[in-house]
């Protein structure tokens, strides 16, 4: 969930009226929004610099709130406005046009073929005659922010260019060159770069080195230019100098490049929705050509309406509501979705604005019906489904067998289902390629790197760690351990296993031999060799030469036990000899 | 316990005693070392009211084994001076002599000898009086009688000075007779025997009571995991809720059952490296069902069922990464897509308490892997104000309607149940909690590793109570 930070008098000038923390905090809960804390820039800085660093700060009171994920047109202060405004029936929510440039054509942006293979979508869109203060300035710096860190997924999706038009002439060209090729001087320095400097050169910037990463490898960068050859910007990374905007700029060309269509029109959408409202004529933006290589021409921001058509019953019958059309009509309207009763009063017509991107299906009008009425206002009921409960049998199972051994006088550990490549290894005196184990591709640290293929290594750490603990120690875990198998969709299956260790002065294999025949009696397996269960020598590098058993039951190999091997012990940082039993408890389902 | 012998000759001398009598001197009478006496009063003690015993402790003079020495064999300077003869003997020759050292100097500054450095053969020791009294060996002689006190503070510090006396304190009981007094002893019993319930002999037998203020001997027994308990208490709530548990043995997920069938976008940040573990082997999936993952492609990346979908270009080879399941909702996936292919819809109640992976960073409430509670409710007709209702009831038989805080709950979307060929008209209501979260509450731990994995205290384990989550 998205944070938006707003200056609470900015917030509270801009609806009309002051709150108490209190009341404002209700607010939000009603509207779907969290106040998530009540700051400034002084606390802030005070609690992750120090004191000292603070003195200087602003004590400006700051509201945090938490935005859903995907209300991108809450993610700024004038969003933020306009959304509350709208549901607490302070104004209406405006209507959104492009319109024509007042003289002359369109601003154009042409996309040559070489973007094909890095960063092939572009949109456009020019917000005439804006006014900016220093809020606003800052307001519209930190809503590309936002935007590029939630929706445009750092980047990678879409990467916002906004740029001062009176510094530039049209038409502007977006293309790809070999890195070599570029060089401009980029925003906020005083020379001019080759691309390929200027990736050396963020390589320390501790923002922008997050972004290089997208163009790094190809062949060709990604560049808009001007008719006169000046870079507007170098996307995803960095923009010129030389079309930089500031608060005294008047007329703001943008462009998205992107790598996702669809999320730049709405990126897009949202930044001249959001700041258009600072234009000489409200909540209209003035439109831009994209020619395609194709020679295709659309013309941007799409600013597109839609409407649904849904029944008050959809609404009532989903939410457990009854209400009538009308009244259904009103609360969408609250949220932005400006509706209305048709003629024969059947149906509800749903506007959808371009701000509200996250509506695509009628589920996410009867979301907003319910908030509208209030969550808290619905009634609370129980579903008539009429349902008998079963256990999973292995899950019943394993309840059952951990109740018996702590009876036992054995004691549960519960270790972790991730582990090192070492732990089920080299530390058993296991080969790793024997394992059966899947690997992760990605794990932060060692601890991760596989999916344990037994219980045993958790179970003697967690002896490692209680070592000072009182003699004897008698630990198991009944849980799963995960093996590749080829026969499923994954190639991989988790095994049910239990496991217990005896860890003495001496070795207790009596000990834990006789946990095994409780665990047989419990399971109604008796000793046999044919229907029954029996233990044979075998040999296993994890356990001590001529101390180690295969436990067979109805014939089939279930598991081993035996005395640990004291190379193991020692890998595992334990000083006493220690007895293990480890088996299969599927086949007993 | 002391014999039989010495208690009765101590309760004897007890009895003929008015106001008690001191432990030492129960021991110098009966001519035994102190300790057996005090021995002996501790045995008494022990069978109830027959004597009392007041502890107090009493300093006397006691020699040393040089004062000993002493009072045996006379002081050194006596001892020098009767070594010397008649002629005198030479300074040197005395000097060898046992006593030779101290006793000089002693016999020296008493003036009972005389020391002739000029004498012809070396220097000459003479007595210079005919007969000595040895003033040090009496005093000590009568220190060893128990006479101690008929000398001087001074006399006795100098003595001590010269390490021949030293000053002991002893503890002795004063001895008198308690409520229950009598000369004969009866001995008390530890515990009763078979024999005793056999014979009847308890009857007459005096038991010693016992020290209620002691602790228990803790069981010798085994304990289950406190997070289990709790685990074992929530699969118990569902079960009473008639939820029927869903198969989740499988941790290893594709990322198509863990997110695209749930309408979660490839892009979604959930996906990405720092979120999710990802497999290198086994890499990728296979056998999907082919319809149905046709299907979810085209939800996604072109929308139906009433829905824009998301418009992008759905990739395969996305919805193929093997990971370690994020959620145990993947089950649920399969379990509802399952369900979508009987013959006939059914309502179904469903839940599941199991592991899941996040490859996030960790701190004190966050591990890469936790167990997650969900339950879903699939069935015609289901409101918003059912999920409200049945997460009332969830929450209410955790006995704290806070906990809802700790969890997530929502309706699936069309998008995910239609693809699967639901029927249009069932709805699916679900929630989801962490099983860590409420555990570490109800247990008041502060760190998540005190709580899971190897590095836990094995005593917290031993000591941790039962879990009745609504009380």
């Amino acid at each position: 969930m998205p944070t938006v930070s707003v200056k609470r008098d900015l917030l509270f000038q801009a609806l009309g009226r002051t709150f108490t923390d209190e009341e404002f905090d209700e607010l939000c809960f009603e509207f779907g929004l969290e106040l998530d804390e009540i700051t400034s820039e002084k606390d802030i800085i005070s609690r992750e610099q120090g004191d000292q660093k603070a003195s200087e700060a602003s004590d400006v009171v700051l509201y945090k709130i938490d935005v859903p994920a995907n209300r991108y047109d809450l993610l700024c202060l004038e969003g933020l406005v306009r959304g509350l405004q709208v549901f607490k029936d302070k104004m209406e929510a405006p209507r959104y046009s492009r319109v024509n440039p007042l003289n002359g054509d369109p601003q154009r942006l042409i996309i040559t073929g070489e973007t094909a293979s890095v960063r092939p979508h572009a949109v456009a869109a020019v917000l005439r005659n804006i006014t900016f203060t220093p809020e606003r300035y800052d307001s519209f710096i930190e809503l590309q922010e936002k935007l590029h860190q939630n929706i445009c997924r750092r980047r990678t999706l879409v990467a916002i260019g906004t740029h001062d038009l009176d510094t530039i002439s049209g038409p502007f060209t977006y293309t790809a060159k070999a890195p070599d090729d570029i060089r401009f001087k980029p925003l906020n320095q005083n020379q001019e770069y080759s691309a390929t400097q200027l990736m050396g050169f963020y390589k320390t910037d501790s923002h922008l080195r997050h972004y290089l990463h997208i163009i790094e490898d190809e062949p060709l960068y990604p560049v808009i230019y001007d008719s006169n050859g000046i870079v507007l910007s170098m996307p995803p990374i960095i923009n010129g100098d030389h079309s930089k905007i500031s608060v005294n700029t008047k007329n703001v060309f943008i462009e998205c490049t992107a790598t996702d269509l669809t999320k730049a029109k709405i990126v897009l959408d949202m930044i001249v929705t959001m700041f258009s409202e600072h234009c000489d004529q409200p909540f209209t933006v003035e439109e831009a050509e994209v020619v395609y290589p194709d020679g295709r021409m659309v013309t941007y921001p799409e600013l597109a309406y839609r409407t649904e058509t849904l029944s008050a019953d959809y609404i009532n019958s989903k939410v457990g509501i009854n209400e009538t059309a009308e009244s259904i009509a009103q609360l969408l309207t609250r949220m932005c979705l400006k509706s209305e009763v048709t003629s024969d009063g059947a149906e509800i017509q749903v506007e959808i604005p371009p701000t509200r991107s996250d509506v695509i299906h009628a589920c996410d009008i009867m979301e907003d019906a319910a908030m509208a009425y209030g969550f808290n206002n619905i009634t609370r009921t129980t579903p008539r489904t009429y349902t008998v409960a079963n256990q999973f049998p292995l899950n019943k199972l394993t309840e059952l067998l951990r109740l018996d051994l702590a009876t036992a006088g054995f004691t549960e550990a519960l270790t972790f289902a991730l582990c090192s490549q070492e732990d089920i290894a080299d530390k058993l005196q296991k080969n790793l390629k024997d394992t059966k184990a899947v690997h992760i591709s990605n794990p932060k640290t060692a601890e991760f790197q596989v999916a344990r293929t037994t219980l045993l290594p958790g179970l003697l750490k967690t002896l490692a760690a209680n070592r000072k603990m009182p003699l004897p120690l008698k630990l198991f875990e009944i849980s799963d351990v995960v093996l590749r198998d080829e026969s499923t969709d994954v190639g991989a299956r988790n095994s049910r296993r239990l496991c217990a260790v005896y860890y003495n002065k001496t070795p207790g294999f009596e000990v834990i031999h006789g946990l095994l025949d409780r665990v047989m009696q419990l399971l109604e397996v008796k000793p046999g060799r044919n229907h029954g269960y029996y233990i044979q020598a075998a040999e296993d590098s994890t356990y001590f030469p001529g101390r180690c058993a295969e436990i067979f039951s109805h014939g089939k190999s279930i598991g081993r036990l035996g005395v640990l091997h004291p190379d193991v012990i020692n890998s595992f940082e334990l000083t006493m000899p220690c007895s293990a039993l480890d088996i299969d408890i599927e086949p007993f389902l | 316990m002391a014999d039989t012998g010495i208690l009765e000759s101590l309760l004897r001398l007890v009895d003929k005693v008015d106001g008690g009598i001191d432990s030492q001197v129960v021991a110098s009478s009966l001519g035994v070392d102190h300790q057996v006496v005090v021995g002996a009063v501790k045995s008494v003690q022990a069978l109830g009211e027959v004597i009392e015993a007041e502890q107090r402790s009493s300093k006397h003079w006691e020699l040393t084994g040089e004062g000993q020495e002493i009072a045996e064999q006379g002081s050194h300077e006596a001892r020098v001076f009767k070594a010397i003869p008649e002629e005198g003997l030479s300074q040197s020759q005395l000097m060898k002599l046992p006593s030779g050292k101290v006793g000089f100097s002693k016999a020296m500054s008493n003036k009972w000898i005389h020391l002739d450095k000029g004498h012809e053969g070396g220097p000459r020791v003479f007595r210079m009086v005919e007969s000595i009294e040895d003033v040090v060996r009496k005093k000590l002689q009568q220190v060893q009688m128990g006479h101690s006190s008929q000398l001087e503070e001074k006399e006795k510090n100098e003595l001590k000075k010269r390490k021949l006396l030293t000053e002991v304190t002893v503890k002795s009981y004063w001895i008198t007779k308690g409520s229950n007094f009598s000369t004969i002893i009866t001995k008390q019993e530890t515990e009763l025997t078979p024999e005793m319930i056999a014979s009847g002999s308890w009857k007459e037998k005096k038991f010693k009571p016992y020290n209620f203020d002691a602790m228990g001997v803790a069981p010798d027994s085994g304990h289950l995991h406190p997070l289990m308990k709790v685990r074992t208490q929530f699969r118990q709530i569902f079960l009473e809720m008639g939820f029927t548990e869903m198969p989740t043995n499988n941790f290893i997920e594709s990322s198509f059952w863990n997110f695209d069938s749930l309408f979660q976008p490839q892009q979604h940040p959930a996906r990405d490296q720092h979120d999710t573990f990802f497999l290198s082997d086994p890499a990728v999936a296979h056998d999907f069902p082919q319809d149905y993952l046709e299907r979810v492609k085209k939800v996604h990346s072109e929308g139906g069922y009433g829905s824009q979908g998301y418009k992008y270009d759905w990739k395969i080879e996305e919805a193929q990464k093997n990971i370690l399941r994020t959620h145990t909702t993947a089950v649920s996936a399969r379990m509802l897509y399952k369900l979508a292919q009987q013959e006939e819809f059914t309502p179904v109640k469903y839940f599941s308490i199991d592991r899941v992976f996040r490859n996030e960073t960790l701190d004190a409430t966050h591990l890469a892997e936790f167990h997650q509670i969900e339950g879903v409710v699939a069935d015609y007709g289901l409101t918003l104000g059912d999920l409200m209702g049945v997460l009332h009831q969830f929450f209410t038989k955790l006995g704290l309607n806070k906990w809802v805080e700790v969890g997530n709950s929502g309706v699936f979307r069309p998008e995910m149940l239609l693809p699967m060929g639901l029927p249009e008209g069932v709805s699916v209501i679900a929630w989801g909690l962490s099983l860590e979260r409420p555990t570490m509450i109800k247990y008041g731990i502060n760190n998540i590793r005190e709580l899971v994995g190897h590095k836990v205290n094995l005593q917290m384990v031993y000591d941790s109570p039962v879990c009745r989550l609504d009380s």
